[in-house]
């Protein structure tokens, strides 16, 4: 995870004086699932890191290092842009699916578009919490199966699906993080599932 | 790109340079584009200048934060100041979602359509 070397430019490519909207998908999964390596794959900008800190008071449940006197904790996320045109501009964030990463999710992600859950299949129970939190933040999502060369076993995206216990309208979809267009494909799969979605609403009256 | 974490051991460096506020109006949402109205003047609080020379051109919230390596809770407070001062001015994203949590069908065509276009 971030260790790819990349020609992308750095922040200081700017955005068009007429972009207006800014919009966000956000990439959830565990560690070294390839979360970054997938913003990087589909980012006009060189991926790049940023935090938020929040005070123990407000981390609810979380279990601070009892051996630390800090009063704040970090969660570190990564993100990449993509001007869709020259108003609007997509902003792609990776983040960690840790417990503490959930209590900023409002303050960091209300009003995302959708989430992709990218899910590396030698350890598949990583996402189970991260699909939880965002049927219970009711994001709507799609599921990413990251294929590594050095898989051992091929699960089919059927068997990940029963692994997961994944309701039937949930697009699954396989990729290569690594490949621009297949990290291009993942996010057309989500944004072409929420577009049905708000079709469906949009024809109920 | 791994860089060095803020000092957040050293929540007194954080209440340094947003002089201890602590208000509403500081939710900012990550993407909300910042544009600045002036330039920097002399005197100013360097984040201030800062700032202001970043956003020349249509700047996120969140990319403030990573250029200027400060939480985002920490740029939302320096940002409200330029705010409020008339200093910078925000372009916020679109108007939040419908009940069911879901954008319209035209803005998703016009996602969908820059994606494939990349």
């Amino acid at each position: 995870m971030g260790s790819a070397t990349s020609e992308l430019p750095s922040l200081r490519l700017p955005l068009t004086d007429r972009a207006e909207t800014g919009l966000k998908i956000v990439v959830v999964g565990g560690f070294g699932v390839g979360k970054t390596t997938l913003v990087r794959s589909v980012s006009e900008i060189r991926p790049l890191n940023t935090e938020e800190v929040m005070t123990r008071a407000g981390v609810g449940i979380d279990e601070p290092d009892p051996a630390s006197r800090k009063s704040t904790t970090t969660v570190a996320f990564d993100f990449g842009r993509i001007s869709l045109n020259d108003r609007m501009v997509l902003y792609l964030f990776g983040a960690p699916g840790q417990e503490r990463f959930w209590f900023l999710w409002d303050r960091l992600f209300a009003g995302t578009l959708g989430a992709v859950v990218l899910v590396d299949t030698r350890r598949v129970d990583d996402c189970w919490y991260a699909i939880d939190r965002l049927e219970h933040h009711r994001t709507p999502f799609v599921v990413a199966v990251n294929r590594f060369e050095q898989d051992g076993v091929r699960y089919s995206l059927g068997e990940i699906r029963q692994a997961l216990a994944l309701p039937a309208h949930v697009p699954m979809v396989e990729c290569d993080a690594r490949d621009r267009q297949s990290a291009k494909d993942v996010l057309i799969t989500l944004v072409d599932h929420l577009y049905d979605m708000a079709m469906a609403q949009e024809a109920t009256p | 790109m791994r860089r060095r974490p803020v000092d957040t051991g050293d929540p007194d460096r954080l209440y340094t340079v947003t002089g201890g506020r602590h208000r509403a109006g500081e939710s900012l949402d990550l993407v909300t584009l910042l544009v600045s109205e002036c330039e920097p003047t002399a005197g100013m609080q360097s984040e201030h200048a800062r700032i202001l020379e970043l956003c020349r051109h249509p700047t996120a919230v969140v990319e403030v934060a990573a250029e200027l390596r400060l939480p985002i809770t920490v740029v939302r407070i320096l940002l409200a100041d330029l705010l409020d001062a008339g200093r910078v001015t925000a372009r916020h994203p679109r108007a939040a979602p419908s009940l069911a949590g879901l954008p319209d069908s035209q803005l998703l065509k016009e996602v969908l359509h820059g994606l494939r276009n990349i």
